[in-house]
């Protein structure tokens, strides 16, 4: 909502100071200033000149030499490239040191040889207008015995104040001009009065109620219905300041009759409709819902199709003629033929507009008002006469165009019985210590009604605070009036000790595990395209968006995988191929029968460009080791979307988690990776809500320990990890380490097998092993290998 | 025998200056000092001469051994240096010819904002609650406060999911759901903050993403008042942003709270930046929640956590924060 300094004066004359500090007021009271424009101002040094004499420049053809007389009866010389100057002609004339509203300041300079000493304004160039063509001519407009005098007083502009404000949807009061000059008078502790707005008196002899007959067969709908009939309408165009309020205010001007119903709707915050009542039957209107696939042409000539929860106005004949609140309909709109016209202020239930403009997508500055709840009191009355008087003034109308009388329709409007208000509720939930008092003043000073009951308060909400109906609701007024800022501050007194979950904390370990091992956090959007899926060899299960802002992302993922891809493609085509990256993040899976929403949970990707399957599964078991993961194993698996031959899926305490290996080579190259991409893909919630974490101590051993190196033919089939399990096995305590340190492939070992040499670590706890205690659990541990896995020691 | 001595410990002591490695070393040290040396073969004559002779003469001979011994642990000790020196100057390196680099991974910026948040919050006392990102319309709208009809619905700019009922299933336009979540499962009193990812219809462009995060705080407990919203919005701020950083309430409207504000934080230059909003949890919020708002009060409080990181760092471009980009990702 725009709003005028000037126009909130005709309310509030005694709103006054720094545009900035009033401003901070309107903030202050909720209505926060988006902008703030000074308009007529900034013209220090322009003054009104008269054009003496005007000649060639005697080397430049697109310059002329001027003369003017700036007001001290001597001719000031200025070269000016405008030529729809006249001597004789009033202008406006910038003096030397002039700073122009651009910023440009001007100086005497020479053109072209001859010297210059000020500028010929355009209109453009001073904000007096959009036209830039040529040098503002002012005859007529200004006096001659003016020269001289500052343009803004020649010319008689005000400087003004615009201030852009945003208003919340609990505020339809403040989408006036009227109701922010209440607001902000009270803000400001100064009076606020409506003027009066005076009808003509009229021949009594014909009657509205002649002309017209209203029916409201909705009461919900239509909460009251004032009506009014003016005959003999002229349209022409609206004078200059009613046409520069409604541009200031961003509506444009159109018409007369068009122009008065926006400036009352911006003046006193009533929404109005005028219908050609020679095009209504009778003038008879029939108010009530639509009905199922009714249709009707609305003014901008679209054919709509209307529900039953729409209202309408309808004609005698039950004929839609407008949507009610939203838009009004082609048929009796107001055209060049109109002679009488039927001026309707309604005041139309705000939750039937909403979705009447919603499901029509009709938005508009009326059906706006509608929404928040407009004034149904007497304000209606005043609007109602405001446009009448606006009408004969800006002569639409003659006085005796008035009939007499006007319509008044009820339905069933809000109730306002006083609300009981606590004064202890109120400062409790402020915290506040404010008597009933000084609560009722805060409230009287915008309208509210506020009767003392013992200490506390029966308090009247006006009609323009239709959103406004509980004791909570009137507690906010309090607040508002008092000032947010003259709260005092406090803390919490039973606030407690904060900490973070066991998941949180283990996730933040995780991330420091892997920021540790060199990999880089990423957060792709969770969007994906239609196909990314298949591309990414996963099933095409996705969930997918109802109103996706492009077709690229109408898809949430159901793996990691789609957008760690891209993001790897991304950076090697930047030449960054060998990228190291993970994410934490949510995946949505197709709801669990009889839920609604989708299977929702966490997944922890790495994803290790150029680097293979061990890589991965080195960093797999680091996080193991970080978790303590009880008994990971690596299962053999064909994941989809990965590598078949090199892939597993992770066994956690016998529970799948996830899967780890390399991106299959045709699913990288699908979404144009070339390298090898190493890949962890693991359901961390599940992850950490099984087992993990459960360290015991073992005691450090005094005794020396004894290394023995076994390196056994293994074929290919037999995994490593199931080598080590049966060595560990058959070593039993005194085994208090193995690790694989060395493999071999080649010459000396028959096809599909290789050598892997393991280092075995034996160590009592309470003595030190003695040579034959060695031999035997070595010995043991090669029979175990040899039973469980058919494997025996390299000859 | 004290010329001989003289004159063995001379030649000891020459040679043993010119010693240049351990064998020649050990040699002299032998030839000097071992079994038939001067010294020790004069030593076993002692036994001949009378006690007043013997007397003299054994100090002459403990002299010289112990001179002659004093000259080869010189020359152990110079060659010890030597050879030190030597390895030294072979294993002489330049330090500045560096191939291994240790290469670290990096958070992503708003991991680091989110966990800085999440930080100051616990330390003022409160637990962080987590909800899921695909909502239902009671959730995201009815339950707080924002029936079907109501003109703020369509503020949210709702990107909606092709589940149940049409509208019915969408992905959260804000991180408040977590708010009703907490309290169907949570007798109050109740402390938390929730951070999260929430999503609107806005095209992506330098300042715009339709996902982005935002971070939630709800507090209910008996006797809350607005006193203490405005002076726990004050301590967060000085925690997360310092001390001489301002914090202010303005009126505005939220269908959650009442009353409700804006809050905004004061800049170096004076002027204020609008960084969320908050207010008074609505009565209707803690009735849908079978939370009696005449036994407990509370108020919440929001605001964005990647506009954080974008303030931080100064990034001219938000995008940033989902492109992925390695000369990105690694400058933090």
């Amino acid at each position: 909502m725009k709003v005028l300094l000037s126009w909130l004066r005709e309310f509030a004359p005694d709103i006054d100071g720094d545009p900035v500090d009033i401003g901070e007021t309107l903030s202050a009271l909720g209505l926060a200033v988006e902008e703030m424009t000074i308009t007529g101002g900034g013209l220090d040094g322009i003054v009104l000149a008269r054009v003496l004499d005007l000649s060639p420049h005697p080397d430049a053809d697109k310059i002329q030499v001027v003369q003017v007389d700036a007001g001290d009866g001597e001719a000031t010389q200025v070269c000016c490239g405008a030529f729809n100057m006249s001597v004789g002609d009033l202008i406006p004339f910038a003096t030397i040191g002039t700073v122009m509203p651009n910023g440009m300041e001007i100086g005497q300079r020479k053109m072209r040889g001859v010297m210059s000493n000020g500028m010929c304004c355009a209109a453009s160039e001073i904000g007096l207008g959009s036209d830039s063509d040529g040098i503002m001519i002012l005859n007529g407009r200004a006096s001659a015995d003016q020269l001289g005098a500052p343009i803004t007083e020649a010319l008689g502009i005000e400087s003004d104040v615009l201030w852009d404000l945003e208003v919340n949807a609990n505020r339809p009061d403040a989408m006036s001009v009227a109701g922010v000059a209440r607001d902000l008078a009270a803000g400001l502790g100064v009076p606020f009065a409506f003027p009066e707005f005076s009808v003509p008196e009229s021949d009594t002899s014909r009657s509205v109620h002649d002309l017209t007959r209203i029916e409201i067969l909705d009461p919900v709908l239509c909460g009251r219905f004032v009506g009014r009939v003016l005959e003999g309408i002229n349209i022409g165009s609206s004078p200059a300041w009613m046409a520069n309020r409604l541009t200031a205010l961003g509506m444009r001007p159109i018409n007369s009759v068009v122009d008065i119903s926006n400036y009352v709707m911006l003046e006193l915050g009533q929404p109005n409709h005028t219908y050609d009542l020679g095009k209504v039957p009778d003038g008879h209107l029939r108010i009530r819902r639509a009905h199922e696939g009714e249709k009707i042409v609305t003014l901008d000539e679209v054919e709509r199709s209307l529900i039953a929860s729409d209202g309408v106005i309808a004609n005698g004949n039950d004929i839609a003629i407008g949507i009610a609140g939203v838009m009004g309909g082609a048929s009796t709109e107001i055209s060049d033929s109109t002679t009488d016209v039927l001026l309707e202020m309604a005041w139309w239930d705000p939750p039937s507009i909403s979705r009447t403009v919603k499901r029509l997508n009709l938005p508009s500055e009326a059906s706006g008002r509608f929404r928040r709840g407009a004034d149904w009191g007497e304000n209606i009355d005043r609007a109602c006469d405001r446009f009448v008087q606006l009408a004969v003034a800006n002569g639409v109308i003659s006085a005796e165009g008035v009939v007499s009388g006007q319509l008044d329709i009820a339905g069933e409007l809000p109730d306002r019985t006083p609300v009981r208000v606590r004064t202890r509720k109120v400062n409790g939930l402020l915290g506040t210590d404010l008597t009933a008092s000084e609560m009722a003043d805060h409230l009287t000073s915008i309208g509210f009604g506020a009767e003392m009951v013992d200490t506390d308060l029966d308090v009247t909400i006006p009609t323009w605070r239709w959103d406004t109906t509980t004791e909570t609701d009137v507690a906010e007024e309090v607040a508002r009036m008092h000032g947010y800022a003259r709260i005092e501050r406090t803390v919490p007194r039973g606030v407690q000790t904060g900490s973070l979950t066991g998941y949180q904390l283990d996730r933040r370990l995780v991330r420091e595990t892997l920021v540790g091992a060199g990999c880089d956090e990423t957060q792709p959007m969770p969007f994906l395209a239609p196909g990314d899926l298949s591309r990414a060899g996963l099933p095409e299960d996705g969930v997918t968006l109802t109103n996706p802002l492009v077709a690229d992302e109408s898809v949430l993922r159901t793996s990691l995988l789609p957008g760690q891809l891209k993001a790897i493609a991304y950076n090697e085509s930047h030449r960054n191929p060998d990228v190291r990256f993970f994410e934490i993040d949510h995946v949505f899976l197709t709801p669990a029968d009889g839920q609604l929403l989708p299977d929702e949970r966490e997944h922890l990707a790495v994803a290790l460009a150029g680097s293979d399957a061990t890589a991965a599964v080195a960093v797999l078991e680091l996080l193991s080791e970080v978790l303590a993961l009880p008994n990971l194993q690596l299962r053999s698996a064909t994941p989809p979307g990965l590598h078949p031959t090199r892939s597993a899926e992770v066994v956690v305490a016998g529970r799948v988690r996830g899967v780890v290996g390399e991106v299959a080579p045709d699913v990288a190259e699908a979404f144009g990776v070339s390298s090898r991409v190493g890949w962890i893909e693991l359901d961390l919630g599940a992850l950490l809500e099984g087992p993990h974490g459960n360290r015991k101590y073992r005691p450090v051993s005094k005794y020396p320990s004894s290394d023995v190196d076994l390196a056994f033919e293994v074929p290919e089939t037999v995994p490593a990890a199931k080598v080590e399990g049966s060595i560990r096995r058959g070593g039993g305590k005194l085994l208090v380490d193995v690790r694989l340190f060395d493999v071999y492939r080649g010459e000396g070992m028959p096809d599909g097998v290789r050598s892997l040499t393991f280092r075995l670590r034996f160590q009592a706890t309470d003595h030190t092993l003695t040579d034959a205690e060695v031999a035997s659990a070595r010995q043991a541990c090669i029979d175990m290998v040899a039973k469980q896995q058919g494997v025996s020691l390299r000859a | 025998m004290i010329e001989q001595l003289q004159n063995a410990v001379a030649e000891a002591e020459t040679r043993l200056t010119a010693v240049t490695d351990l064998d020649q070393l050990k040699a002299l040290d032998s030839e000097f000092l071992g079994k038939k040396s001067l010294v020790s073969s004069l030593k076993k004559q002692l036994g001949g001469l009378d006690p007043e002779e013997r007397k003299v003469a054994g100090r002459a001979i403990n002299d010289s051994r112990r001179r002659i011994e004093e000259a080869v642990a010189e020359a152990r000790s110079r060659l010890d240096a030597e050879a030190l020196a030597k390895r030294y100057e072979a294993e002489r390196l330049d330090l500045t010819e560096q191939l291994h680099r240790i290469e670290r991974g990096h958070y992503h910026l708003v991991t680091q904002a989110r966990d800085r948040l999440e930080d100051v919050f616990v330390g003022m006392g409160f637990h962080i609650a987590e909800g899921p990102e695909v909502e239902s319309a009671w959730y995201n709208f009815e339950a707080l406060n924002i029936p079907e009809w109501h003109p703020a619905r369509g503020s949210f700019d709702t990107i909606f999911v092709d589940l149940g009922e049409p509208e019915e299933v969408m992905l959260r336009s804000h991180t408040s759901p977590v708010q009703i979540r907490t309290m169907e499962n949570q007798e109050p009193p109740i402390y938390i903050v929730a951070p999260g990812r929430t999503f609107r219809t806005d095209t992506a462009d330098a300042t715009h993403l339709p996902a982005f995060n935002q971070i939630e705080g709800l507090v209910i407990d008996r006797g809350i008042t607005m006193g203490d919203l405005a002076g726990t919005i004050d301590s967060f701020v000085h925690a997360f942003f310092g001390g001489d950083v301002k914090s202010r309430l303005r009126p505005s409207y939220f269908p959650f709270t009442e009353p409700s504000a804006e809050f905004d934080i004061s800049r170096p230059d004076g002027s204020w930046l609008e960084l969320g909003g908050c207010g008074m949890v609505h009565p209707n919020v803690l009735r849908n929640c079978g939370i009696d708002p005449d036994e407990w009060q509370g108020f919440a409080f929001g605001f964005g956590i990647d506009r954080l990181a974008v303030m931080r760092y100064q990034l001219d471009d938000i995008r940033e924060l989902v492109n992925n980009d390695v000369r990105f990702l690694r400058q933090f």
